[in-house]
């Protein structure tokens, strides 16, 4: 088990690596004068220089890409061009917005979908089963920006239930999380309900019932466990579109995360910004794909002891 | 004897007793009935085996007894357990006598156990379920139940998980796992069809010491007639959801007097049949046999008469065995012919003899080392001695075996052969061509002279190709067509010869039998009109009387084509009937060779002795098993010296210093081992 941890941490800071050059690379990747796009053909000539000075662009390429690890060591990653701040303190302000709605997202989806996903498997091509599949084709197929002023709608305007928009209290995470989590809901219920159907045709199921284990124990202590290794898999891959910030999903709502914040950097050509944010956004890829390879070896001993 | 059987009976009730038990499952509009009218009684501490082929229903008598059925089924009259019945039960009451009272093992113990869970875990399970047993108890127990089943080491095993066990100490684990809820009554469906012959042997007498001590009852589910003669005390055959025959093991061994069952005997492959054809059983079971008006074997039998189609015959006592067949009634035993002689052993036919020409395939030295590379920079950190010094030679139409158990090496030999795997070292010589050396469009070339049949007929073909294409593929690939009619034509003339209708080549592979399937394999191996076939397993996959059809065709290939075979195979009856020499190996090598026949009728190494020994007969006969324990040791690190002398019961001290060298014994036969040395 600690040298499968070891060996993943250490293919972790390589794709890390990796990662950070690319988004460095980035800013030199702008087609043209990248100083040029941000402010504009009529800038001064001055202010121009004064820019290149202050974004280090006029030293060699790979000094800077010295002073921007080095940086990030420090946890300084520049200053913001459009709010004049360190770009880690804006950051760290959004960066709760979007973890608290992920989770709640999260807790969302796994809610509605395990037993949804379960009752589907169980009782296969029954009503409940068709119900369940009628919601996760639903859940698929509408999309964010209509879900979300359609709750909006319903229970903001005309039954008051729920503030409108905004990150005040509680209350007001409920519909952006109902949202996200619904369409997340939808896939998860659709993946569990096809590999618990897999699994309850193994012949270890079948064991589990010759054993006089009720349904309902072999379900819980047999199926799911076994059923939920393809479940984790698709679960880390959104869960890291969600840490990533949904843009969507917050701009409707108006929810100051980092979603938000990277369209508005895009928006006021905050180059660095910009950077900061595809940064942030691919280490929470990493680290949930990395989280996701534990949970799994966790899960499945086989993973985790190797192959006999 | 009739009058002995009842006398059991009444003296004591039977523990279960099944009656007129009926399965049926949707089936296009209406129902199939798998199992129909079954009546069983099985007695406290009695062994009781049901035999038949794949499809009989068989498995599906003993899931419904334990009434474990999927959805849709409908289940029929009475299986009384004590006297209770048990398809009258509410779940809740049911599931207090699985895995109590009636405990099942499974053919798979590979796939029956749950891979994530803990082995003493999934034991737990039925102590928690049936004894209320927890906790530090509860693994006391456990414990002594993975003693109990001969597992080495329980406090280390019973914090594994199954894929860290071999598939042996699986079964083990599974009948542990059975055990525990002390049943009165054990299922064992094909619990060692899985298993190699020396494993099977050990988890059969662990079986039989079992059932000694703990007095249960066992309902053996099998399909083979050397289990069930060395196990069963009674025996039931099934054919298409009915019991056709049900006897004592003595009279049933006697007097086979079923048509059904007296086929299935003379389909055994054996050496007293060697150079004669198998008997085999025309066509294969209808599909729809619950709707037959009249026997349901009819249309295969050999003695079917008029009446066998019109009327369905009843289930008859005849001289203590019950046997569902109008030519053992009396009132109708007239109208057919005289029940053909028993089944003799016939002088085995010359020319099996016949000197060896010289060899068209030349192997030496052999070796097939796989490196173990681990880490992120992939270094080697150890090999696995698949194959590790091998020599053989065949000649044209001649059947070289190639045997030992699972891991052994055997058919990485066959792909090493073929240059599938490049070989590590040695050489492999093929009408004077080395072809381990041979690149390119030179070996494209030579590979039409050598072909391959695999074991699983179902998964050896393209499922989204039709039969045509599967088969003109070496055709084409080896431009040996011009165009499509001539295609058509060699491929009719191709299925023509493996005992197929030419109209089958516009099918695909999904619509036809194993038995068929084979077949067309052996028809895509004979496209490129090779000289030599290696055949992995290519039998095991199939039930006995389909076998036999499928070696009657490879015997009459090489007879007429003169093709030479490497028949790689763990089953020693097949190699007995049909090789003209065999090669015996244990992890990665060869340690006895020789003519087929001096090597099973007096084998000399002592793994082949236990090899030999361990094959459960149908003859009767005070035959000593030479027990081997344990498993065999990992490829990747084989013990020094011999690489048996850890299970071998002669081994001496110098048997773990060097490995032994060949020792000629005459006639072509040869051994590596030290008993036979100086």
């Amino acid at each position: 088990m600690l040298s499968f941890f070891a060996s993943r941490l250490l293919a972790t800071g390589v794709v890390l690596f990796g990662v950070t050059v690319l988004v460095f690379a980035l800013i030199h990747l702008i087609p043209g004068d990248p100083v040029e796009i941000m402010l504009g053909e009529s800038a001064r000539a001055a202010d121009r220089e004064a820019l290149r000075a202050a974004l280090g662009l006029d030293r060699p390429l790979w000094v800077q890409l010295g002073d921007y690890l080095a940086g990030l060591a420090r946890g300084d990653l520049g200053q913001s061009l459009h709010y004049r701040q360190p770009i880690m303190e804006i950051l760290l302000e959004r960066l709760p917005a979007t973890v608290e709605l992920a989770a709640a997202a999260l807790l969302v989806a796994v809610v509605i979908a395990f037993p949804l996903g379960a009752l589907a498997a169980m009782y296969r091509d029954s009503i409940w089963d068709r119900l369940a599949m009628g919601f996760s084709l639903a859940g698929v197929s509408i999309p964010n920006f209509w879900m979300g002023p359609l709750l909006i709608l319903v229970f903001s305007l005309w039954l008051g239930w729920f503030p409108v928009s905004g990150r005040e209290g509680p209350a007001s995470l409920v519909l952006p999380a109902l949202t996200l989590g619904t369409a997340l809901a939808a896939i998860l219920a659709r993946m569990l309900r096809s590999a618990l159907l897999e699994v309850l045709s193994e012949d270890y199921i079948r064991t589990a019932r010759a054993k006089g284990l009720a349904d309902r124990e072999v379900l819980w202590r047999h199926a799911l466990r076994n059923a939920a290794l393809p479940v984790i898999t698709v679960l880390g891959l959104q869960l890291g579109t969600l840490l990533g910030g949904a843009v969507i999903t917050e701009t409707v709502f108006s929810w100051p995360g980092v979603g938000l914040l990277t369209l508005e950097a895009i928006q006021q050509r905050d180059y660095p910004l910009v950077q900061a944010c595809v940064l942030l956004i691919s280490f929470a890829y990493v680290a949930v794909n990395t989280a996701t390879d534990v949970v799994y070896a966790w899960v499945d001993p086989r993973i985790r002891l190797g192959e006999g | 004897m009739s009058a002995a059987i009842e006398s059991a009976t009444d003296s004591e009730s039977p523990l279960l007793t099944v009656r007129g038990l009926t399965t049926a499952f949707p089936a296009g509009g209406g129902e199939l009935r798998v199992v129909d009218g079954v009546d069983l009684e099985l007695r406290r501490g009695e062994t009781f085996a049901l035999v038949g082929e794949s499809g009989c229903g068989k498995s599906m008598t003993a899931f419904s007894i334990l009434r474990l059925l999927p959805a849709g089924a409908r289940l029929d009259g009475e299986v009384r357990l004590d006297g209770a019945d048990l398809l009258a039960l509410p779940e809740a009451a049911m599931r207090r006598v699985r895995g109590r009272r009636i405990a099942m093992i499974f053919q798979e113990p590979m796939t029956s156990l749950n891979p994530v869970l803990t082995v003493g875990r999934q034991i737990q399970e039925v102590l928690e379920r049936h004894l209320g047993l927890r906790g530090r108890v509860a693994r006391e127990r456990i414990l002594e139940l993975l003693a109990e089943v001969g597992i080495p080491d329980p406090g280390k095993r019973i914090d594994e998980y199954p894929h860290q066990l071999s598939g042996g100490m699986k079964q083990r684990v599974m009948i542990a796992m059975a055990l525990a809820g002390e049943p009165e009554l054990l299922i064992a469906d094909e619990p060692t069809t899985a298993l190699d012959v020396t494993i099977q042997a050990q988890v059969l007498r662990l079986l039989q010491r079992l059932q000694r001590e703990r007095g249960m009852a066992l309902l053996l589910i099998t399909h083979d007639l050397g289990v069930v003669a060395q196990m069963a005390d009674r025996v039931a055959v099934m054919y298409a959801g009915q019991v056709v025959e049900e006897a004592r093991r003595e009279d049933f061994l006697r007097h086979r007097r079923h048509p059904y069952t007296r086929r299935l005997f003379q389909a055994l492959p054996e050496a007293r049949r060697r150079g004669q054809p198998l008997a085999t059983i025309p066509g294969s079971v209808p599909s729809r046999f619950d709707r037959i008006p009249g026997c349901r074997f009819a249309e295969r039998c050999d003695i079917a008469q008029p009446l066998c189609r019109e009327r369905a015959p009843e289930l008859l006592p005849v001289a203590g065995q019950r046997v569902r067949c109008f030519a053992v009634d009396p009132r109708f035993a007239a109208r057919f012919p005289s029940p053909p002689a028993l089944d003799v052993a016939t002088e085995a036919v010359p020319g099996s003899r016949q000197q060896a020409a010289t060899p068209l395939l030349e192997v030496s030295g052999l070796k097939v080392h796989f490196p173990i590379r681990r880490g992120l920079l992939k270094r080697e950190v150890g090999r696995v001695y698949a194959v590790d010094g091998v020599d053989m030679a065949i000649a044209a139409g001649r059947t070289l075996a190639l045997v030992g158990e699972s891991g052994c090496g055997k058919t990485t030999v066959g792909k090493a052969i073929l240059q599938l795997i490049r070989p590590t070292a040695g050489s492999v010589r093929f009408d004077d061509t080395e072809l381990t050396t041979l690149k390119g469009e030179a070996l494209r070339r030579r590979r039409r002279e050598l072909q391959l049949v695999f074991q699983d007929p179902f998964s050896s073909m393209n499922p989204r190709m039709r039969v045509e294409e599967i088969v003109a593929e070496g055709l084409i690939a080896q431009k040996m067509v011009r165009d499509r009619r001539e295609r058509r034509e060699r491929v009719a003339e191709l299925l023509r010869q493996v005992g197929l209708r030419p109209e089958v080549m516009d099918r695909y592979p999904h619509e036809f039998s194993g038995g068929q399937r084979q077949r067309i394999c052996i028809a895509r191996a004979l496209a490129v009109s090779p000289r030599l076939i290696v055949c992995d397993e290519p039998t095991s996959a199939l039930d006995v009387s389909v076998q036999a059809q499928i070696l009657n065709l490879l015997a009459e290939l090489q007879r007429e084509m003169g093709l030479a075979y490497l028949f790689i195979t763990h089953n020693l009856s097949v190699v007995g009937y049909l090789a003209h020499e065999v090669a015996v190996m244990y992890l990665g090598r060869v340690v006895e060779q020789g003519p087929a026949e001096a090597v099973l009728a007096d084998p000399r190494h002592p793994y082949t002795q236990a090899l030999v020994s361990a094959v459960p007969r149908v003859e009767e006969g005070g035959r000593e098993v030479i027990r081997l324990e344990g498993d065999p040791p990992s490829p990747i690190a084989p013990p020094p010296g011999c690489h048996f002398a850890p299970r071998c019961p002669w081994a001496e001290a110098r048997c773990q210093e060097a490995y032994p060298p060949v020792t000629a014994l005459g006639e072509g036969r040869w051994v590596r081992c030290f008993l036979y040395g100086d």
